[in-house]
């Protein structure tokens, strides 16, 4: 082997064990993060967390029942306008390929990529400027239009992992291009589609951003959707900002909350569209 | 024809609902605009170029606040480009097959990650361990909060999206690239050089769309990064972001001034996420043209890790 060859290989083999560290040093504060949420989390998740109001400062115990509750209303807003328009614009993408079809996609992958931040002035100027008050109802809009992009290109793609033979053969039996999509097509995805919703739930259920001016917080319980309203991110991040140990505790368990919820909905997800995906090979 | 006339009402009926999305990217930049208009009309370009901050005299200068935020995102793009590109170059070329799934999943759980969770995580473990660095370094103060710390959590939540999108370029480089330099006596790492050298587009628009990303993460990075204006190349001292401003005063702007300067903030911010993004996705798809690989969408769906 000449001296070439052997500094070239050298070097061959520091750049692969250079890439496999970056890896590890990706997977560091991924360890780190999922370590402490359990470690300081877990242990301050009790019953009266889920079922106990807040307490003033200095009072031990407590929880975050409103605010659990306010988040689950939160995502139930975002959900009742997000998933319609989501999954209408995906068919619409997935059957009618054109220009039309790329412009709508190019326009859902940049709003994907507007800041939460900015859409919660929009929702801002869009509910709350209007009538003066901050409302569960703003926060759920700011939400939902989070949403959207993630569900319609979730849609797209899931309806285009449908074997392309189901779609003829419901031409073929002279359906139309809507029951063709609604009775074929769309129930074979469903089960992908739905996981990607739950997916788009989870992850709007983590945002905080938009949420700080649209529905604001709420110490009490609400479910107006016309007033402001806690959400458990909002409350995190009240807590974490507290000087009190016990709120920080809470805190943890908040986190705690969000991150399990996150996990187990983003795994049902990879086994539908793994299953989906076995389905088109076969 | 009643087959033809309903597929025509399906057609415009999904079509509504598709171009609603289109709809809603239109209305931000208008609502925007029009809730921004005083202090458009007070400030104009000195908005972007004085470093004053003052809601009690009602002046404002927004200087330190992207000053703020294009540090923090260029910094974190110098951590996470490399550590990024190094994730998808292992699991698309390195990597044992059996690991590939697993790794590729477990980096991409991090962008799954509320960016609360980011931010609670930095307050209470990332900030002690920065102020031990400062103190080691002798920094003074040594407050631990600060453009490092911010930086360095932005680096982690940009990693994920930055190396799933370069992953999908490599994936779909021909293999017939690293053949033809296999042939002619290439090395491992030599074939990958040509691998990226033909993905170097999409390669760079991936780079783009993580930073795109950092610069409009807001909750994490206000938790950080000491939240005070000032314009300092330093990496121990507190700064401001644009989204860090506009989460802490937004529902507190008392007069309408205060409120369109905050406002104006988020339309620059807008801007310049949508910039950063058009052109990204221009050269992920420019790349992705020149293989006309038969599923152009999933490339592009990739940033969105299900």
């Amino acid at each position: 082997m000449t001296a070439n060859l052997r500094r070239r290989k050298l070097v061959s083999h520091i750049f692969e064990v250079l890439c496999g560290l970056a890896v590890v040093v990706a997977l560091i504060p991924l360890a780190m993060i999922l370590f402490y949420v359990i470690k300081e989390g877990a242990g301050s998740l009790n019953l009266d967390f889920f079922t106990h109001m807040p307490k003033p400062v200095g009072e031990a115990g407590g929880g975050m029942a409103n605010a659990i509750v306010g988040t689950l209303i939160l995502i139930g807003i975002a959900a009742a306008f997000a998933v319609p328009i989501g999954c209408l614009c995906g068919i619409h993408l997935a059957e009618y390929p054109g220009k039309f079809s790329s412009a709508v996609r190019f326009a859902a992958d940049v709003l994907n990529g507007v800041p939460s931040i900015v859409i919660g002035i929009f929702a801002y100027g869009l509910v709350v400027l209007p009538v003066k008050r901050f409302s569960a109802l703003a926060g759920g809009v700011a939400l939902g239009m989070l949403m959207i992009p993630i569900v319609v290109r979730t849609t797209e793609e899931l309806l285009l992992l449908v074997p392309g033979g189901l779609r003829e053969g419901a031409l073929a039996l002279g359906a139309t291009r809507s029951r063709s999509v609604f009775s074929v097509i769309v129930p074979a995805a469903l089960p992908g589609i739905l996981t990607g919703i739950l997916v788009a739930l989870a992850r709007v259920a983590g945002e905080t951003a938009p949420l700080l001016f649209t529905a604001l917080n709420n110490a009490y319980w609400s479910t107006s959707l016309s007033q402001p309203i806690a959400s458990l991110t909002v409350q995190v991040y009240t807590y974490a900002n507290s000087p009190y140990d016990d709120w920080h505790r809470q805190a943890w368990a908040g986190a705690f909350l969000l991150v399990m919820m996150i996990l187990t909905l983003s795994i049902a997800a990879r086994l539908a569209v793994r299953r989906l995906e076995r389905m088109n090979r076969s | 024809m009643k087959r033809s006339s309903d597929d025509r009402r399906f057609r415009l009926g999904t079509g509504a609902f598709a171009a609603l999305v289109l709809l809603i990217v239109v209305g931000i930049a208008i609502e925007l605009t029009r809730q921004s208009t005083l202090s458009i009309a007070k400030f104009g370009l000195k908005f972007w170029t004085t470093s004053t901050w003052d809601p009690v005299s009602g002046m404002f200068g927004a200087l330190p606040f992207i000053w703020g935020t294009l540090y923090s995102s260029v910094l974190a793009l110098l951590v996470a480009a490399p550590v990024a590109l190094g994730i998808a170059i292992f699991i698309s070329e390195l990597s044992p097959r059996l690991l590939k799934q697993p790794l590729a999943y477990l980096t991409e759980l991090l962008a799954a990650i509320p960016s609360i969770v980011y931010g609670l995580w930095g307050m209470f473990v990332l900030v002690p361990l920065v102020r031990k660095f400062e103190i080691a370094m002798g920094a003074k103060p040594a407050l631990g909060v600060g453009m490092l710390a911010g930086a360095l959590i932005l680096a982690v939540m940009v990693i994920p999206f930055t190396s799933s999108v370069a992953r999908e370029i490599l994936k779909n480089v021909p293999s017939t690239q690293r053949e033809a330099a296999y042939a002619l006596g290439a090395t491992r790492w030599e074939a990958i050089k040509v691998a990226i050298g033909f993905g170097k587009s999409g390669i760079i628009g991936a780079v783009m769309l993580g930073f795109g990303r950092a610069l409009g993460e807001t909750i994490a990075v206000t938790m950080v990064i000491g939240n005070a204006p000032q314009v300092t190349a330093s990496l121990f001292k507190p700064q401001y972001t644009m989204a860090a401003v506009i989460a802490n005063e937004f529902s507190e702007a008392a007069d309408e001034l205060y409120l369109h300067a905050l406002i104006e903030i988020g339309l620059l911010l807008f801007i310049i996420t949508i910039v950063v993004n058009i052109l990204s996705r221009l050269l992920i798809w420019s790349m992705k043209r020149r293989v006309a690989a038969p599923a152009v969408t999933q490339l592009l769906a990739e940033e969105v890790p299900v």
